[in-house]
């Protein structure tokens, strides 16, 4: 049976878009047949994470307009056999997507025999924003540990809550997930950022994982590369981590515990 | 933070701030409906059953409003007692 992920915040710039990719590279490298879909329409950009840019010759809009069939569109990934990428298209036109479009392409997806589709979803609680989260089973509510972004989160579990059609349907709710990402233990420690259990009380969302901040995640992008692929990288490693515990591993938390300096450190202040 | 400016104290931490502010916008946020569906009147339900078990108490003399005033949330709650119970 297919799931449907959508990958959301509210806010931009939290890391949605990075979380898909390497979430559905995850899955992908777990042997399931995954397909990730940019809803960001007019903004498309999981292309260039995924580094397929320059193979775009339909996109989801064509699909749903009828102008392409959907296995013209869809693109096979270049690092893991069992990923496809749908590409949002660049058209200026907000009302592209149609419910019953994005109902049509998801329920192709599942007749072809896709064990996961992960909806990237723009910022914003706009069209793109609400139908990338229509038809999920399970949500992915990325969150930086600073203020607007825990708050967008909120707004945003809000509308999860009445405008999905489980929710509109009155079926079992979407199963949500907090994904803290951009996470420094050291601010955190030093009182400087509100740790991944302030965020997690806050938003009361049971945690699928928490991402360092890194710059791996710019190397990544600039490649053309999913995260999860920077092999020994910490962003590598906790992404892996998160596509196991969605699987129902058990995996404690790694990357979030601060090393204390040393005395000498302590006593001057080391920065 | 070195030890010298731990001795001497500090004003308070600024993630600190942070998560009170949050608290209180979310659930102001909540309570406009912003979220889900608005629990007071199963509440008044609720608190009509709990406390008809040991009080005969007419639905109507209890009353479950929740009033903000500037950062805080009043949940007020009027129970009428009729004269017998006494």
């Amino acid at each position: 049976m297919t799931r449907v992920v959508v990958v959301t915040s509210g806010k931009g710039g939290v890391g949605k878009t990075t979380t898909s990719a390497a979430f559905a590279s995850g899955l992908a490298l777990r042997g399931f047949k995954t397909a990730v879909i940019d809803f960001d329409v007019g903004l498309r950009n999981l292309d260039l994470i995924m580094g397929c840019e320059r193979r775009v010759v339909y996109d989801f809009v064509n699909v749903i307009n009828g102008e392409a069939k959907l296995n013209q569109a869809l693109i096979k990934d270049k690092h893991c056999e069992n990923l496809f990428v749908l590409p949002a298209s660049q058209t200026r036109d907000k009302d592209a997507l149609t419910e019953e479009g994005v109902e049509t392409v998801i329920r192709e997806l599942e007749h072809m025999g896709f064990d996961y589709i992960v909806c990237d979803s723009p910022a914003g609680i706009e069209r793109g924003a609400v139908m990338a989260l229509t038809f999920a089973d399970e949500a992915i509510v990325t969150t930086n540990p600073e203020v607007s972004s825990v708050r967008d989160s909120d707004r945003i579990l809000g509308i999860l809550q009445s405008k999905s059609k489980r929710a509109a349907e009155g079926r079992e709710p979407v199963k949500e997930h907090l994904l803290v990402t951009r996470y420094s233990p050291k601010r955190v420690e030093e009182g400087e950022m509100l740790s991944y259990k302030d965020v997690q009380e806050l938003l009361r969302v049971p945690l699928l994982g928490v991402i360092p901040e890194s710059e791996s995640v710019l190397h990544a992008s600039n490649q053309g590369t999913p995260a999860i692929h920077l092999k020994g990288t910490d962003v590598a490693e906790a992404y892996t981590d998160v596509v196991a515990r969605f699987l129902g591993e058990e995996r404690a938390l790694r990357f979030v515990a601060y090393e204390k300096p040393g005395l000498f450190k302590r006593l001057f202040g080391g920065n | 933070m070195s030890l010298l400016s731990r001795i001497f104290g500090e004003k308070k931490k600024t993630a600190a701030v942070a998560k009170e502010r949050l608290q209180l916008i979310i659930a102001r946020e909540h309570g406009s409906g912003t979220r889900g569906p608005d629990f007071l009147p199963a509440l008044q339900r609720e608190l009509i059953e709990v406390i008809s078990k040991y009080v005969s108490v007419n639905p109507e003399d209890i009353k479950v409003n929740l009033e903000k005033q500037d950062n805080y949330e009043v949940l007020e709650v009027n129970i009428v007692l009729p004269d017998q119970a006494r």
